[in-house]
């Protein structure tokens, strides 16, 4: 017994008379916001181990973005559920921006995608891989990393099989507990070393969610958030099915981070391939979209309310035209006759030039031209 | 100061935690925003790392977060010290 209490500290820091003062274990917690991870985290806690939280922002992630740009959203609560599940649980969470480096991830997945454009599994071995160097640093000194993992929550990426390879590809080996199956898998560095007991870990598997709501219940949370789907928008079949659209068009597999915001914005038609209209659905979203009106050719209807557009890709006139009765559709004009648009291209006066056009009707558009 | 205008969250706390990594205790950083999610997330962020939060202003068109860095910010290994903004 003395053996183990013993090592659960590390005689990192010494106090000034140069005698060890015992300090905690370090852990790495990965929070996504979600209940495993805010579980699996409290569980090392509870065991006098100290914790720290790690999220990743891959530009991605479902937080924030659309109620912030949605008018309509706004009273809607917009809690980060990542830090408000590390003010639940009392620890530090870094967020750290990772959009740059994300981009190969997503654009060549080892691994493949799951149903939609997520590479969850090339994900998990690139977030615990980004944990791990953050993590063993010279100043942060963690000694070892969590997540909230569920041997057969997720189809692809959650499986038996594929939690030794997360530990491996990723570099983090033994030194990587999921405490929520932790009786279900060899056991790790932490528990050889004593630094938590195995016997007070979990054998969670499967896709069921009760055994984790049994525990949240026993450990006092309430209040917690289950996305169905997943963490990110990849997860997500239309905002994919407008990811590859952009890649089709473009003719290669790249974006910036502006393009994927913009996919999470408005209703996306392409009308011929070599453009594609952006149209805000409500004032919030009008407004998110003039933010880039440098970047690209906008259309507004100004005899009618209604109706701001950004119109991705090289356009003629012609084409700025066929796009202005497209917009107009969406204005409170769409049953006029005839609907002013006033036309601006990157680099002119912001006042454009004015062409009235009469609105598309809903049979002239057809449903292909939706992404 | 801090420019996060146009940014929407989480990538204000990300700038504000990157700024404030290379300040000192009793310092401060006014951040200027206008995503209305930093209302709930500086704070927060600034709760679980020990920062205060002086002032948050919200005019027509900004929030202006004003922060005093916390002594518990350079205390890694210690306890989170818990403060809040509030009265
Ligand atoms: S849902 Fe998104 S963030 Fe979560 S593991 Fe899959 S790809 Fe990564």
């Amino acid at each position: 017994m003395e053996a183990i209490i013993g090592s659960l500290y590390t005689e990192r820091h010494m106090n000034n008379t140069h005698t060890p003062m015992p300090t905690p274990r370090k852990a790495v917690a990965l929070i996504s916001g979600g209940l495993d991870s805010m579980l699996a985290a409290r569980v090392i806690a509870d065991q006098g181990v100290h914790v720290e939280g790690i999220n990743f922002y891959t530009g991605f992630c479902v937080e924030g973005h659309t109620h912030a740009i949605r008018k309509k959203d706004r009273d809607k609560d917009k809690r980060n559920n990542a830090l408000w599940v590390a003010e639940q649980l009392g620890i530090k969470l870094h967020i750290i921006d990772v959009i740059e480096e994300y981009k190969d991830v997503v654009i060549n997945p080892r691994h493949g995608y799951g149903q939609h454009l997520n590479p969850c599994l090339d994900c998990k071995v690139f977030m615990v891989h980004k944990a791990q160097a953050w993590a063993w640093m010279e100043e942060h000194q963690f000694d070892f990393i969590i997540t909230g993992e569920v041997i057969g929550q997720r189809p692809k990426s959650q499986r038996k099989a594929t939690m030794p390879l997360i530990a491996r590809e990723s570099g983090a080996d033994d030194r990587l507990l999921r405490p929520l199956s932790a009786r279900n898998l060899p056991p790790t560095l932490p528990e050889k070393e004593g630094w938590v007991d195995r016997e007070r870990l979990f054998d969670f598997h499967g896709r069921s969610r009760k055994p984790q709501i049994e525990l949240a219940a026993k450990l006092g949370f309430e209040d917690f958030s289950q996305p169905s789907g997943g963490c990110c928008f990849l997860t997500d079949k239309s905002y994919s099915k407008r990811l590859a659209d952009l890649w089709q068009s473009r003719g290669r597999r790249d974006y910036e981070f502006d393009d994927i915001m913009l996919l999470k914005v408005g209703r996306h038609l392409r009308p011929r391939p070599h453009y594609k209209i952006v149209i805000g659905r409500e004032e919030g979203e009008n407004n998110y979209l003039s933010g880039y009106r440098h970047d690209f050719p906008t259309i507004k209807t100004i005899s009618h309310k209604g109706a701001f557009a950004l119109v991705d890709g090289e356009v003629t006139d012609d084409d700025l035209r066929q796009a202005a009765a497209i917009v107009a559709r969406y204005s409170q004009g769409r049953d006029s006759d005839q609907v002013q648009t006033q036309i601006t291209r990157p680099g002119q006066p912001v006042c454009g030039y004015i062409v009235t056009v009469a609105p598309m009707s809903g049979d002239e558009i057809p449903s292909s031209w939706y992404v | 100061m801090l420019d996060a205008r146009r940014l929407l969250c989480p990538l204000p706390v990300i700038r504000t935690q990157d700024r404030i990594a290379a300040l000192t205790p009793g310092d401060r950083l006014t951040v200027y925003c206008t995503d209305p999610g930093v209302i709930h997330d500086i704070p927060a962020w600034c709760r679980i790392h020990g920062h205060i939060v002086i002032e948050c202003r919200e005019t027509d068109d900004e929030i202006i977060i004003v922060i005093e860095v916390g002594v518990a910010a350079l205390n890694g290994n210690s306890t989170t010290t818990v403060q809040s903004d509030k009265g």
